[in-house]
């Protein structure tokens, strides 16, 4: 005979038993992680009462695949590649907050021309970036794929020029530590020149379409709001902490590579509700471009890689560096710590959309069930980066 | 007015339907089986090996150093050396692979493997419709030589510079062997009084079996 178990087995682990919830007259809902307005494979428990959010959490992990320690068992070059897939839009900006840490774990300099050229790069993810989150946000909302699919043809443009470049439209894999991996093809600071000189034309009519729209505004304006002490307080980096009103970029504060020769401003949002941190979004383009046709003018001529750089076998001396850059989502950094070998010992991220993620529950509470989905939408989070 | 700013908007998408007739800008796709674009000369996909000449086993370039197997990030090259050594494009003894295999399924297209390689041997292609209809996609050696025309005809500003380059260390190696043939036959004339060196008797019978016609790099 079988003895009986002599405790139940634990619950800890269990989902949460939904007749809980229901117990008080409120409804429990699984939202992802196959649902296509979470932006990935991103679940989020809300309860609800009514229409009314009155609990949320967020669960993720389902992308994960192990990123850091692969890092640690590579060596410095192998990791590059796998950056790219952190943040699978922006892989410029994710290559450079990596090749930045490991310059500065090296002690390496950066040519001048290949600053400019990371500039160029960066910024030009920025635009097609935000103006896809523009696109996705509105999707949300129920704008069914007309203006994702204008920003999609400008970010096709930026994506050509790319693929020139590196030979990638998106696993761009094109920044080294002490430069870039090859020089600009001829005739491409022109194409690009005219690609930033196009797009302030886009914005105008992006802009012509959404911005003075009675449903948006009624949709989004006074919806999430993100108050400026809680973003100060979780961490929030990125478009969504300056919708909130604080003056923080990290291109202003850190003037990491080159940003301090150019002009540019930051702009700031007032409420910190959805609708800001769209706004926030098309002004930074608008700023973005500036910022282009500044480096697009002075790019000088020259190497592109430093002579001492050495890719292969790099032994960088004990000690330890943090990189980081603003990422098209906020502060993106890595930080890594050396034993003088060929691999670094310890290898972290911080990623922008993961911390991000944490004031979603914040902005949700009180706010219907069909805003969740555009609040969300308005962090701009990947899950490749929230993961890992 | 109310509703102003969804008129506004319409206007808007009037506009962009009505270019999509006429304007060239807003028709930015094709229709892709039946019509493909012309990869950019940069474009990467898998890697695949270069061999010199007509003959794909002798002409190949790879020495099977491993350099690629060891930084490949995914980890999707797999080399075993073969024990017999051929002459390479400079007429040096050099190893060769015996099995070179690159799991197409993992690789991601990083193109490490290419930007390491100090033979120029491995290139990217630049191939995509890959998918087949099991799931297995390991290139062998067989699939992936294909001849320096290729690279010539995919990357043709990268291949005419290792073209280049291999064409001048080709000439320095042969002027070096023909100064050190023209001192060992002045040598020969004039025999030293002391003994010959091991060296020279080396270079004696490679003279008297006539060196292989190495392959052409250019």
């Amino acid at each position: 005979m079988i003895a009986a178990p002599s405790e139940p087995p634990s619950t800890a682990l269990a989902a949460p038993d939904p007749t809980e919830a229901a117990g008080q007259g409120l409804l429990e809902v699984s939202m992802g992680p196959h649902h296509p307005s979470t932006h990935g494979v991103f679940r989020m428990n809300v309860v609800l009462d009514g229409e009314t959010v009155v609990k949320l959490t967020p669960v993720f992990g389902y992308l994960h695949r192990n990123h850091e320690k692969i890092a640690e068992k590579n060596s410095y070059l192998a990791s590059i590649p796998y950056t790219d897939r952190l943040d699978y839009i922006c892989s410029m900006t994710n290559n450079w907050a990596y090749v930045l840490s490991v310059e500065k774990l090296a002690g390496l300099p950066v040519p001048e021309r290949a600053e400019y050229i990371r500039v160029i790069v960066a910024e030009l993810t920025r635009l097609f970036n935000h103006a896809c989150l523009a696109g996705f946000l509105f999707q949300d909302m129920g704008a069914m794929g007309t203006p994702l699919m204008y920003a999609f043809r400008e970010r096709e443009k930026i994506l050509d020029l790319f693929e020139w470049l590196t030979g990638s439209r998106m696993m761009c894999n094109y920044m080294r530590f002490g430069g870039c991996r090859c020089d600009l093809p001829p005739g491409w600071l022109q194409k690009a020149a005219a690609v930033a000189a196009n797009f302030p034309a886009f914005l105008d009519h992006f802009e012509a379409l959404l911005t003075g729209n009675e449903i948006i505004r009624a949709r989004s304006e006074g919806v999430g709001v993100l108050p400026r002490n809680l973003a100060i307080n979780a961490g929030v980096t990125g478009p969504g902490l300056r919708a909130s009103g604080v003056n923080y970029d990290v291109r202003k504060v850190d003037r990491y590579g080159i940003y301090d020769r150019f002009k540019f401003r930051v702009p700031l949002g007032g409420r910190g509700d959805v609708f800001d941190r769209y706004m926030v979004r098309v002004l930074e383009m608008r700023e973005s471009v500036k910022i282009l046709d500044q480096a697009l003018r002075d790019i000088p001529a020259g190497p592109v890689m430093d002579a001492r750089a050495k890719l292969r076998n790099l032994r960088p001396k004990a000690g330890e560096a943090y990189g980081r850059v603003e990422s098209p989502k906020g502060e993106l950094g890595f930080y890594l710590i050396s034993d003088g070998g060929p691999t670094p010992w310890r290898y972290r991220i911080r990623p922008p959309s993961l911390i991000n993620l944490t004031v979603l529950e914040d902005m949700c509470l009180g706010q219907t069930v069909a805003d969740v989905v555009i609040i969300l939408g308005s962090i701009d989070i990947v899950l490749g980066e929230v993961d890992r | 007015m109310l509703g102003g700013g969804i008129i506004q908007g319409f206007l808007e998408t009037g506009r962009n339907f009505c270019g999509s007739y006429y304007d060239p800008a807003r028709l930015t796709t094709v229709q892709y089986p039946e019509v493909r674009l012309a990869p950019w000369e940069n474009a990467r996909t898998v890697p695949f090996l270069v061999y010199d000449g007509a003959d794909a086993i002798a002409g190949l370039r790879c020495t099977a150093c491993t350099i690629c197997e060891q930084e490949c990030p995914a980890h999707c090259i797999e080399i075993v050396k073969d024990t017999a050594k051929r002459a390479d494009y400079l007429g040096k003894l050099q190893l060769q692979p015996k099995v070179f295999n690159i799991d197409a399924m993992v690789c991601m297209s990083c193109g490490i493997c290419a930007e390491v390689c100090p033979f120029d041997s491995i290139k990217m292609d630049q191939v995509y419709d890959l998918a087949g209809g099991n799931r297995s996609l390991i290139l062998t050696l067989k699939d992936l030589s294909k001849s320096n025309d290729y690279f010539r005809l995919i990357h043709p500003t990268e291949a005419a510079l290792v073209d280049a380059a291999r064409a001048e260390e080709q000439r320095k190696a042969q002027a070096k062997k023909a100064a050190q043939i023209s001192n060992l036959k002045s040598e020969i004339a004039n025999p030293p009084p002391a003994s010959p060196a091991a060296p020279v008797s080396d270079l004696k019978s490679e003279i008297s079996n006539a060196p292989p016609a190495s392959p052409v790099a250019a």
